[in-house]
């Protein structure tokens, strides 16, 4: 009964910000995670249960948030790289740097979490600044750029780590991935700090124009005198920083530092995130909101497909076809011909899309300024 | 009469929102050069694409010497012997002449390339035209002008009895014109029609036979180009009175307003090897300066000096009397100089941001990236902008690139004019943008300058030099070849300037 509930009001709730998204770019992002859950509340059995524990939440929809946090923050600093024309790979091997020096202080060197942490984090800023000054400063391909630290980074890993997998069970380290707060995981409170923070850095300062503008066309952004070699600078600094995040979470999951596994191949998820999110691989506009929801969605596939039982092997493929099918929806070419499909369901949301908080649904519209 | 070549009757096409094409008639005979004139928007762009496929045609029929078509792609239409050269050349750059000519059309052995046969075809291709290029050379490493050859030779290639012209010469000089205008000539009596767009009225009157003239869609008239005056023809592009258009273009500058004496800026011996040689300048505040000369005679580079996007290895650079160095435009913007640069595609507008943004982005980014401008101010700004320059736009928030370029340009202005500068360079403002544009660009400069801005004006138009500057300097092959002012300014003066220096060449 309560579930039951629960449900309706959160089908009401994400029904309503739907609608009141429904001229933006994240609607088709959005939307998609919405179908995925729609489908789950019917043929996924106890994909919608929640249970109480300790006064911590627990279920599926929980985990996707929890299990997503790595490739949201990830994506937080991959669309802005992305947004300047360029793309960032080393983020994967980043996560693998900052987990063997964060567990290697904690443990070997017998360091306190907060320094280690904060060496972790110091590092993969370092990280990202090489990658910004070979892209902004000698002008390298971002894609070669970035691939210097994507192969060689897990290398540098490694001799942090000596080749060992380190363990750890410093109760600071393990809180970051496991830990709650607010009945919550913790990493949803980490990751939405991490977002607002980001959304004032770029959508309060004139930097998120700057970004666009120098993605969009670099020589005329320089003539218009913007510092765009120090635009792009930024852009892989901070994605250094996601990536160091996201590294000290992934290790505080498994409470060890695997300098092999740690973050593989999360780099392409983060791109599939950005572009699921609606921003172009071209770079100029970006949608923030859009990647980290697009981030939570690839999250959300690999859950459900978790839950239905696909064996890991296989769970590829389901995961390629939904997001074709999503970045075709995401297509105007392909939407204008579907577009009479959908107008019966804007009857239904549309009195509790007006009923919404205005902060909210400005706060939403203001990462997409595209009418 | 015999059949004609082209045939056009009632093409129509309709965008969402707005009809480009309103039952347009277009006849083209053998061995004519037809002019198809109008502003910007007029619908040029859009008949040529839908007559070739570009875009499916929503009414009309189309019959080439007298068999009903309607190509479906632009293929078809070079199949079927109707090629267009474009504005922009559209050749790969990394290519060589030969492949460029042969491209998507190669002679095969079994799916082999036929080298052989490839050379010769361009050679054949070439030959029509009177040139000979070495064919295995990158096509980047020739001229714009000759790519443009190369791109009408492609053109011819395909056997065509109609070749199609649009704006081939908005990137060449004068004597690049001549050369293409020599060879039209000769096609011309060969028998192939030529259909020929342009805003360059001189060219006009120089090459074509008939002019067909557009307007919102709409066809204003097709009349014999020696029976129809100038001022004519520009009052059936416009839409406006003789007289009215007459009064457009006779205002000569005065020199009533310029304050001081004291230069705004000046430039001493400055330059840059294997870019410009060193030269001096001096522009004083509500003073137009004119920079005139041939293509490729260092005028961009010249600007580009001023405005810190190059640096210079000698020389200096003096504002209000205080020596400057730029590093980078940040530096020459600190310093109230803007510049609109020549190429507005590569270095001008960002096309996916909206009017708004493209007009706040300057003054954004000498603001710096925390003291942001906020929505509202930005939104009055762009406002103030779209109505003083009268910028068509259906609304701030449109997307720049949905402009058309005299608007683009308008906007850019705009940008540079929210900074307040001192010194506005101005690098070929007016180029390929239509003549009611220009008028309203002219007549801004000359209120800028009214209100004790300094302009340096560049223009390959010499009339537009002549009518805007009180000061003009000449350049050639990258070096100052003279400066004139006032009463000496003339377009003759600057030709015979330009000239001199060109038979001193032919002697040395």
């Amino acid at each position: 009964m309560i579930n039951w509930v629960s449900d309706l009001l959160f089908w009401l709730f994400f029904g309503a910000i739907l609608y009141s998204l429904r001229h933006q770019r994240i609607f088709w992002t959005v939307g998609a995670l919405g179908l995925l859950m729609l489908f789950n509340q019917f043929f996924t059995p106890g994909f919608f249960h929640v249970q109480l524990l300790d006064g911590h939440f627990y279920g599926s929809r929980i985990d996707v948030l929890n299990q997503g946090a790595k490739v949201m923050l990830l994506s937080l600093g991959m669309v802005l790289v992305i947004a300047t024309g360029g793309v960032d790979l080393s983020v994967g091997a980043v996560m693998a740097i900052s987990a063997a020096v964060s567990s290697r202080l904690l443990v070997t060197e017998h360091q306190p979490a907060g320094i280690a942490i904060a060496a972790a984090l110091l590092i993969s800023v370092v990280a990202g600044a090489w990658n910004g000054l070979l892209v902004a400063g000698f002008g390298i391909q971002p894609i070669i750029a970035t691939l210097v630290l994507m192969v060689a980074g897990r290398g540098v890993a490694q001799l942090v780590t000596e080749g060992q997998i380190i363990n750890f069970l410093d109760p600071t380290m393990v809180y970051l991935g496991n830990g709650h707060l607010f009945a919550l995981p913790f990493t949803v409170t980490l990751v939405l700090v991490m977002l607002i923070l980001t959304l004032f850095l770029v959508r309060r300062t004139a930097l998120g124009l700057f970004i666009e503008s120098v993605g969009d066309n670099y020589e005329a952004s320089r003539y218009s005198g913007i510092n765009a070699m120090q635009v792009k600078f930024l852009v892989y600094t901070f994605s250094g920083f996601c990536a160091g995040l996201a590294g000290l979470v992934a290790c505080s999951n498994i409470k060890s530092a695997d300098a092999n596994n740690i973050g593989l191949y999360l780099e392409l998820d983060a791109i599939l995130a950005v572009v699921v999110g609606g921003t172009s691989l071209v770079g100029g506009r970006f949608y923030l909101v859009g990647a980290v929801v697009g981030a939570l969605f690839i999250q959300a596939l690999t859950t459900t497909l978790y839950a239905r039982n696909v064996s890991s092997d296989v769970s590829p493929v389901p995961k390629a076809l939904v997001i074709i099918a999503v970045c075709l929806f995401e297509s105007d070419v392909f939407r204008a011909r579907m577009a009479p499909l959908f107008r019966p369901l804007g009857r239904i949301f549309k009195p509790l899309g007006s009923r919404l908080p205005r902060k909210l649904v400005t706060a939403l519209r203001h990462d997409s300024p595209e009418p | 009469m015999a059949t004609p070549l082209l045939e056009v009757k009632a093409l129509s096409k309709g965008f969402p929102g707005v009809k480009a094409l309103d039952a347009v008639d277009l006849t083209v005979q053998a061995g004519e050069i037809h002019a198809l004139m109008g502003e910007n928007g007029a619908g040029k762009s859009t008949f040529i694409k839908v007559l070739t496929g570009v875009f499916p045609r929503d009414a009309g029929e189309t019959r080439l010497e007298g068999k009903m078509i309607a190509p479906k792609a632009p293929r078809e239409a070079e199949m079927l012997g109707m090629s267009t050269v474009y504005q922009e050349v559209n050749l790969i750059p990394h290519l060589s002449v030969a492949e460029n000519i042969c491209l998507g059309r190669q002679p095969t052995w079994f799916g082999a390339i036929r080298w052989a046969a490839i050379t010769r075809r361009a050679r054949a291709a070439l030959a029509r035209l009177d040139l000979s290029l070495d064919l295995k050379r990158q096509l980047s490493s020739y001229s714009i002008a000759i790519q443009q050859m190369v791109a009408i030779a492609r053109a011819l290639d395909i056997s065509a009895k109609l070749l199609i012209l649009d704006e081939p010469t908005s990137s060449l000089d004068k004597l690049e014109v001549e050369e293409l205008f020599k060879k039209l000539r000769k096609l011309r009596e060969g028998g192939l029609g030529i259909i020929f767009i342009t805003h360059f009225l001189d060219q006009v009157y120089e090459i074509s036979d008939l002019i067909t003239v557009l307007r919102n869609g709409h066809r204003v008239g097709c009349y014999a180009t020696k029976d129809l005056p100038r001022i004519k023809l520009v009052s059936h592009m416009i839409g406006k009175d003789v007289q009215e258009v007459e009064a457009l273009g006779q205002k000569r500058a005065s020199t009533a307003t310029i304050r001081s004496n004291r230069p705004m800026l000046e430039a001493k011996g400055l330059g840059r090897k294997g870019f410009i040689q060193p030269l001096d300048l001096e522009i004083r505040p509500g003073e137009v300066l004119g920079l005139a000369g041939l293509l490729g005679s260092g005028r961009t580079e010249t600007a580009r000096l001023l405005f810190g996007v190059d640096r210079p290895d000698q020389g200096t650079i003096l504002i209000d009397g205080r020596a400057v160095k730029f590093n980078s435009p940040r530096a020459a913007i600190r310093c109230r100089i803007a510049l609109t640069p020549e190429d507005r595609k590569v270095a001008g507008i960002i096309p996916n941001l909206t009017v708004r943004e493209n007009i706040i982005l300057a003054l954004q980014a000498s603001r710096g990236t925390w003291r942001r401008l906020s929505v509202p101010e930005q939104e009055k700004l762009a406002d103030r902008f779209i109505r003083s320059l009268d910028i068509k736009t259906p609304s701030r928030e449109q997307l720049l690139r949905n402009l058309s370029g005299g608007n683009q340009q308008k906007a850019l202005l705009a940008r540079w004019l929210a900074t307040e500068p001192k010194l506005f360079i101005l690098d070929e403002p007016t180029r390929g943008i239509d003549v009611g544009a220009k008028a309203e660009i002219e007549k801004l400069i000359q209120s800028l300058r009214q209100e004790g801005l300094a302009v340096l004006f560049i223009s390959s138009e010499l009339e537009e030099i002549v009518r805007q500057s009180q000061r003009v300097v000449i350049l050639r092959d990258r070096r100052k070849v003279g400066e004139l002012a006032e009463a000496e300014i003339s377009a003759e003066a600057i030709m015979q300037s330009i000239a001199t220096a060109d038979t001193e060449r032919t002697v040395a």
